[in-house]
């Protein structure tokens, strides 16, 4: 039994993405156009901005809310990560990360909101999420690149595939969270649904949507290596390189890089979400 | 007491909880028990069939123990529960028929809430807690901040605007909700067991303050409680609630003097009658009055004591006023004297005591006790009511025993 296979379903994949790669392939890079904007826009702010500069911006963020500590790490952290030549690819990378959480933003926060208010909806998008965050990330870079083609863009609409689930998962969460009392006090006194959502369960609901922003950060920053498979550049790419030369020191910095990155990430939005608290 | 202007109109409200609850409507209507219901159709029943009126001005305060169906009860107010069948109507609006937007207009302007569990919302401070409402209402901040200022005033929180809820203890997070409630000057206010979360004592000062601000606003209020206690405290009207349906509405002395059944005997099993019944309740007028235009005459008084075969006799004025009281033997001295100038007022007892008709029977007990003739209650007018004798006072208290030894020997 079961010697043979009986459902050609990888041949029905590959025919469907074929066809749309054949027929669509406009609609997919339209949808690209506004990733591919958002993107270069941070990644030339960041690039034309002096390192200087920078460096005291986020350690005035880190400082105003998450402390000196964090501040001081952070400050470190940079002259480390300029010192070690790594400097561009960072704001690559961060330019990456922030414009594929926006794009998670703007998309998870309304989505989890629905489904934080609908039983129906929450059951027709959990599926989902769990599909989104379980596929090998492997899996979606062949019809990635063959829709949108390599590059920067491509790696972050890769990114936001990845780091979307946890914003809606933890939105969700928290405006479910919210007391019911509350809600039917705000009713009681006459809150029509809007202002039950705005003044009662977003700002409620606000550390735990923080803490999946949090989420959705470490996320896309874990996605910077993958990719870089794809022909996006950032602190994955010299990790890729060094993979592929055998080169372990190169391989090690971009490790670091990304390492430091995501501990200042870290810190400084968790920060962020337990002042809201 | 309350001006009898009616203010909200309550008709046979019904809510089954379930899926499809109106096929258990006719049921119902057969007269079917709760416990009928959820075996043949697996509905709950929440409320059935509770009619009841209430005044301008009043506490009404609804009784129950918990899965009575009080609650669900005041939630049919202002819908936050949707009833099955039935109306509510104030000043002849029907509640029960407004369209979504009405009923927000409704309960932004005509009815607030107050809750248990108080239900602050906790990333506001506590003035902008208490002009929630009001920012509901899209009231301007400066003039809804002025506004919750005032209420916070009212409940005694001036000095705490700009704390958090969470910094409060809970009888201060109470008042802020009752605050809350006030601010948005509602018709009437609902209060679910606004008291019950807290402790005794606060508890009590927390009815104090509410009958404080009472005496000064006359507001409208209904109130749920489980306690028996608070409700002869501060209820005008009480009904009582079992098993979803409304069995006896009446003031505090009439349910207590006159239980419909056994279950709302066996609640007052336990309560004290002088805490509840006051002067009025008890007074009786089986004591002649003697009707004085100016001095009186002693003769014809005598006349009427001796005919009477009473001790003691009350004068009053055309106005019934009372003037003072007279024995047989103080008119029986005065005849004696012989002198021609006496009138019934030389007769009169001196030091005369009397009670005002609201005093409860805890508050006239010393005065009953130690006075030798029946004590005289007037009202705030000074006019005569009737009089407590010590045998009349011992009367109640014997007949109130005998109640609830009833109930207890029905298993109650």
């Amino acid at each position: 039994m079961f010697e043979e296979q009986v459902i050609p379903l990888d041949v029905w994949i590959s025919t469907c993405i074929n066809w749309l790669v054949d027929n669509h392939r406009s609609i997919f890079l339209k949808l690209k156009w506004p990733v591919e904007q958002t993107l270069t826009g941070i990644e030339h702010g960041l690039n034309a901005l002096h390192p200087l500069i920078v460096i005291i911006a986020v350690v005035l963020l880190a400082w105003r809310l998450a402390g000196w500590r964090t501040s001081l790490f952070s400050s470190c952290s940079l002259i480390l990560i300029g010192l070690l030549g790594l400097w561009e690819n960072t704001m690559i990378t961060l330019a990456m990360v922030l414009s594929s959480v926006i794009f998670c933003v703007i998309a998870g926060v309304p989505l989890g909101i629905y489904a934080g208010r609908s039983d129906r909806f929450e059951q027709f998008i959990r599926p989902m999420l769990d599909a989104m965050q379980t596929t090998p990330s492997f899996v979606y870079l062949v019809p990635i690149v063959m829709l949108f083609s390599i590059g920067n863009a491509a790696g972050v609409l890769a990114t936001i595939i990845f780091s979307l689930p946890p914003i809606i998962r933890l939105t969700s969460l928290g405006i479910r969270q919210v007391p019911q009392e509350l809600v039917e006090a705000a009713e009681a006194f006459g809150a029509t649904n809007f202002q039950v959502l705005v003044k009662v369960q977003i700002p409620l609901a606000m550390p735990t949507i923080l803490a999946g922003l949090n989420q959705t950060i470490m996320m896309a920053l874990s996605m910077v290596v993958v990719a870089a498979l794809i022909g996006a550049g950032g602190l994955g790419s010299p990790v890729i390189i060094g993979l592929n030369s055998l080169d372990i020191g190169l391989a090690a910095i971009g490790g670091i890089g990304i390492v430091l990155m995501a501990v200042m990430l870290d810190r400084i939005t968790q920060a962020a979400a337990q002042k809201k608290n | 007491m309350t001006s009898q202007k009616v203010m909200l109109e309550v008709q046979n409200l019904t809510k089954l909880f379930g899926s499809n609850p109106k096929r258990a409507l006719p049921l119902l209507e057969q007269g079917a028990t709760k416990e009928d219901i959820l075996q043949q159709t697996g509905l709950t029943v929440g409320v059935h069939d509770a009619s009841f009126t209430v005044y301008e001005g009043e506490i009404f305060v609804i009784m129950g123990l918990s899965g009575s169906g009080k609650s669900t009860l005041v939630r049919m107010l202002n819908r936050l529960i949707e009833p099955n069948a039935g109306s509510v109507s104030m000043h002849g609006n029907n509640i029960t028929k407004m369209n979504h937007d009405e009923l927000v207009q409704f309960r932004l302007h005509n009815m607030s809430m107050v809750f248990q569990s108080f239900a602050l919302m906790p990333h506001l401070s506590v003035l902008e807690n208490a002009a929630f409402g009001l920012e509901l209402a899209g009231i301007s901040k400066p003039e809804r901040h002025k506004r919750a200022t005032q209420a916070l005033e009212q409940v005694g929180l001036a000095g705490w605007e700009n704390s958090r809820p969470d910094q409060l203890s809970g009888g201060m997070q109470q008042r802020v909700g009752l605050a809350r409630g006030l601010a948005v000057d509602p018709e009437i206010m609902l209060m679910d067991e606004a008291f019950s979360a807290l402790d005794p004592l606060i508890r009590t000062e927390m009815q104090d303050e509410l009958l404080k601000l009472q005496e000064k606003y006359r507001r409208t209020i209904i109130f749920i409680s489980h306690d028996l206690n608070e409700a002869l405290r501060i209820g005008d009207r009480i009904g009582i609630m079992e098993g979803g349906r409304l069995i006896q509405v009446g003031t505090p002395e009439d349910v207590l003097q006159n239980p419909v059944n056994d279950y709302v005997r066996a609640f007052f099993k336990g309560v004290d009658p002088t805490s509840v019944l006051s002067a009025k309740d008890i007074a009786s007028s089986n004591y002649p009055t003697i009707i004085i235009t100016k001095g009186g005459n002693l003769r014809t008084s005598h006349e009427i004591l001796s005919s009477s075969e009473r001790d003691y006799a009350f004068v009053l004025d055309p106005q019934h006023q009372l003037q003072g009281v007279v024995s047989a033997d103080s008119i029986q001295d005065m005849l004696e004297e012989k002198n021609p100038d006496n009138t019934l007022r030389d007769a009169f007892l001196p030091h005369i005591l009397s009670v005002h008709e609201d005093d409860t029977m805890q508050d006239i007990l010393p005065l009953v006790a130690h006075c030798t003739y029946p004590v005289p209650v007037i009202d705030s007018e000074n006019r005569f009511k009737g009089v407590v004798s010590k045998a009349r006072f011992l009367n109640t208290l014997h007949r109130n025993g005998e109640a609830s030894t009833h109930a207890k020997a029905q298993g109650m």
